[in-house]
């Protein structure tokens, strides 16, 4: 059957069924197990009432706990156990932590997952802050914060070829093709460089595509903070004679720092799952290996789930603190 | 704040200019590989894309026809060559100068007579048209070779499109592609809608024991990595006979969406106005009908912001479709897989990597310039404040 085709009719079924498992549901809820009549109307009416939320959650409990709460138990006991012949598993305690841990691959995927995590939400939220300042009172300032957030649309894959073709590097004889080498020549340097291969210099590069699509993520949602921030506090501190830039680090930044908090944590978040620009970049090689990356290596190439899994928790357990946070802040919201 | 920025117009200047910049540096990327996705590849490495925007100078070098087939008899044993230099098809561009050898690049204009020695001359005209005389000696073996200064136009080609998406003889063409990708997003970002909005609908406005630790629950799973899912649900997949396909995919789109979509849609609908729906419920609505009737149609606008970020992200995934929905057959590969596999086998083509990169980036640009308000709205909600 041809794949659109195919396509076609998962939707249709995909859609009917939800569809009708909802409107059947509540319908047989209704008319066959708790009439809303006879003797009983009344209560089987609150009966029917205390059964229907669950109806209603009930496929997306199915999904998330298939899909999110049962993996992550699922991965903890894979790191503690080691695949044996046929299909069988021994379990193995820490080994799998312990042997990852003496891996020079891993600890250099841990000092670059760092790296990302210092360098890349940083970068990201202060240039968004910069943008959305900036444009701010601008005429076209809306048409610039379009640009400065569209790369939100592009896909790490595409932004990966986007910035290989920037870091190109051709034979000193020849006219350079990649706008980096262009510029450095240009600017006095000696020979073109290969930007990629240059360890540890090389993961700022990488990290530059994540802050390049980032960066209007910030924007949006700092500048959205700024609009709130309330005149008068401007005028007050312009009354008093505050310059520029008293005003922007002394009354606007205060007073959007929850919002500030918030953007950093979700590019954090972004920043440690980060995997797609690593993997078709370099891939790991030259000193820019990434947890995830790291991940993938060991569950697919290398088919050591013990060691993966346990190379997944590690993820999981640098995100735990933020998901503790943001539960802690949704509870104390909803009270 | 206007009338700090509006005070002086240095400052006004200053911050106009400071925007210019940080667009163009934002823009600089996207914009070589949209520009080089019209060049040929010869034209690429022959020149960065930032030069192709404009007229440039360039040296053509050119060799007059054959003497030995073409030359004319003028008589007292003098021989003439006669033609264009161009060949047939006008040339685009503008000769400026020209030399007959390297080492005298640009030496005439157009239109002057170049003397070769021993009476033998070379005379070329600004539409390329030439004369070449001389002696039987000399208007024989190889042709004279000719160096035109020339500007050539910005000369862009639709080659590179026709090549990806059209040609069925190019085995790493975009197209299937293009329609498997099609196929994972539509499906895997409809379905979680649906299921979503019963749900948040339920943690909105129903009154259930568990509902606050259900809310916390979602909240969490926000932030799990999907990384930890792939290889107990690939086990899952396989043992429950799935295996690797697009209804796996589709499962695992749905169950990874779905915290985000909830969450999205729950803190919209507790906003809509408690009045609306303790009416219906007077006259007699059940809560499947107040959600069919009134809430969805109120919540169009988180619906259409989840939607976006839903396509987006199936659209751009690699991760979730490698380990999903590939197999060893490559029959169900998407856009960003084939963009990975061209990285490896055409890493210098450049013209079929820009191309096929802009036509997986061509969709998302286009929903993401026309829905750009609803995607705003979506981002402001959906930020755990």
């Amino acid at each position: 059957m041809h794949p659109a085709l195919q396509g076609l009719l998962t939707i249709v079924i995909g859609v009917g069924g939800c569809v009708g498992y909802f409107y059947s549901a509540n319908l047989f809820l209704d008319k066959v197990l708790f009439k809303a009549e006879g003797p009983n109307a009344g209560r089987n009416i609150n009966r029917a009432n205390m059964i229907r939320p669950w109806l209603f959650l009930l496929p997306a409990i199915i999904a998330l706990g298939l899909y999110l709460a049962y993996p992550v138990v699922a991965t903890l006991r894979l790191s503690f156990l080691e695949r044996l012949p046929g299909n069988e598993f021994g379990f193995v305690g820490f080994d799998n932590y312990s042997k990852m841990f003496a891996e020079p691959k891993f600890i250099e995927a841990m000092k670059n997952n760092v790296l990302w995590l210092i360098i890349v939400p940083a970068a990201a939220t202060g240039f968004g802050l910069l943008a959305a300042q900036l444009t701010d009172r601008l005429s076209w300032g809306n048409i610039a914060k379009s640009i400065v957030f569209m790369p939100m649309a592009i896909s790490f894959v595409g932004a990966a070829v986007i910035f290989k073709l920037v870091y190109e590097a051709r034979p000193e004889d020849v006219a350079q093709i990649g706008i980096l080498n262009h510029l450095y020549l240009v600017f006095g340097g000696a020979e073109p460089q290969q930007w990629l291969q240059i360890p540890f210099w090389n993961n700022l590069f990488l990290m530059v595509v994540l802050i390049w699509i980032q960066t209007g993520f910030a924007m949006v949602i700092l500048s959205a903070a700024l609009r709130g921030i309330p005149e008068e506090t401007v005028e007050a501190a312009i009354i008093d004679g505050a310059n520029p830039f008293q005003i922007f680090f002394k009354i606007k930044i205060p007073q959007i720092m929850s919002t500030i908090v918030v953007v950093w944590t979700t590019i954090t978040i972004a920043t440690l799952k980060v995997f797609d620009i690593v993997f078709a970049m370099t891939n790991g090689q030259w000193e820019t290996q990434v947890l995830a990356n790291y991940m993938y290596d060991k569950l697919f190439r290398a088919n050591d789930w013990g060691m993966g899994s346990a190379s997944a928790m590690i993820i999981m357990l640098m995100v735990t603190p933020i998901l503790v946070w943001n539960v802690y802040n949704a509870r104390k919201e909803m009270r | 704040m206007d009338a700090i920025a509006g005070r002086k117009p240095i400052v006004v200047w200053a911050l106009n200019i400071s925007v210019v910049l940080l667009v163009l540096l934002w823009l600089f990327p996207t914009l070589g590989l949209f520009v080089s996705s019209f060049r040929t590849g010869d034209q690429i490495t022959a020149s960065g894309w930032w030069s192709s925007l404009f007229a440039s100078e360039q040296t053509l070098q050119i060799r007059a026809a054959d003497p030995d087939d073409n030359r004319v008899d003028l008589g007292n044993g003098r021989y003439m060559v006669e033609g264009n230099i161009f060949g047939e098809e006008a040339f685009g561009g503008e000769m400026t100068a020209w030399g007959t050898s390297s080492r005298n690049l640009g030496a005439n204009a157009p239109g002057d007579t170049a003397d070769l020695g021993d009476g033998e001359t070379f005379t070329l005209n600004a539409d390329g048209t030439y004369v070449w005389e001389g002696d039987d000696d000399q208007i024989s073996g190889r042709a004279q070779r000719v160096f035109v200064d020339a500007t050539t136009p910005p000369d862009f080609t639709l080659q590179n499109y026709n090549f990806v998406l059209f040609d069925e003889n190019n085995s790493e063409g975009m197209a299937k592609a293009f329609f498997n990708t099609l196929t994972v997003v539509i499906p895997a970002t409809i379905i979680p809608i649906l299921i979503a909005a019963f749900a948040a609908y339920a943690l909105a406005w129903m009154d259930f024991p568990g509902r606050a630790i259900l809310i916390a629950i979602v909240v969490g799973l926000l932030v799990v990595p999907l990384q930890l899912a792939l290889i107990p649900l690939l086990s899952l997949h396989n043992a429950i006979g799935i295996g690797k396909g697009y209804l796996g995919v589709w499962l695992a789109h749905t169950g990874f969406g779905l915290p985000l979509a909830i969450y999205l849609l729950r803190n919209y609908m507790v906003g809509l106005p408690r009045d609306i729906i303790e009416n219906a419920k007077v006259d007699g609505a059940t809560d499947f009908q107040i959600f069919t009737k009134i809430i969805l149609p109120l919540s169009f606008p988180a619906l259409a912001s989840f939607a976006i970020f839903q396509f987006l992200w199936t659209w751009n995934d690699l991760l979730v479709a490698l380990v999903f929905l590939i197999d060893a057959s490559g029959q169900t590969t998407v856009m960003t897989k084939q963009i990975v596999e061209l990285l490896g086998t055409r890493g210098g083509d450049w013209e079929i990597l820009a191309t096929s990169a802009f036509v997986s980036i061509a969709v998302p640009l286009a929903v993401f310039f026309a829905m750009q308000k609803y995607l705003v709205r979506g981002l402001l909600a959906g930020s755990v404040k």
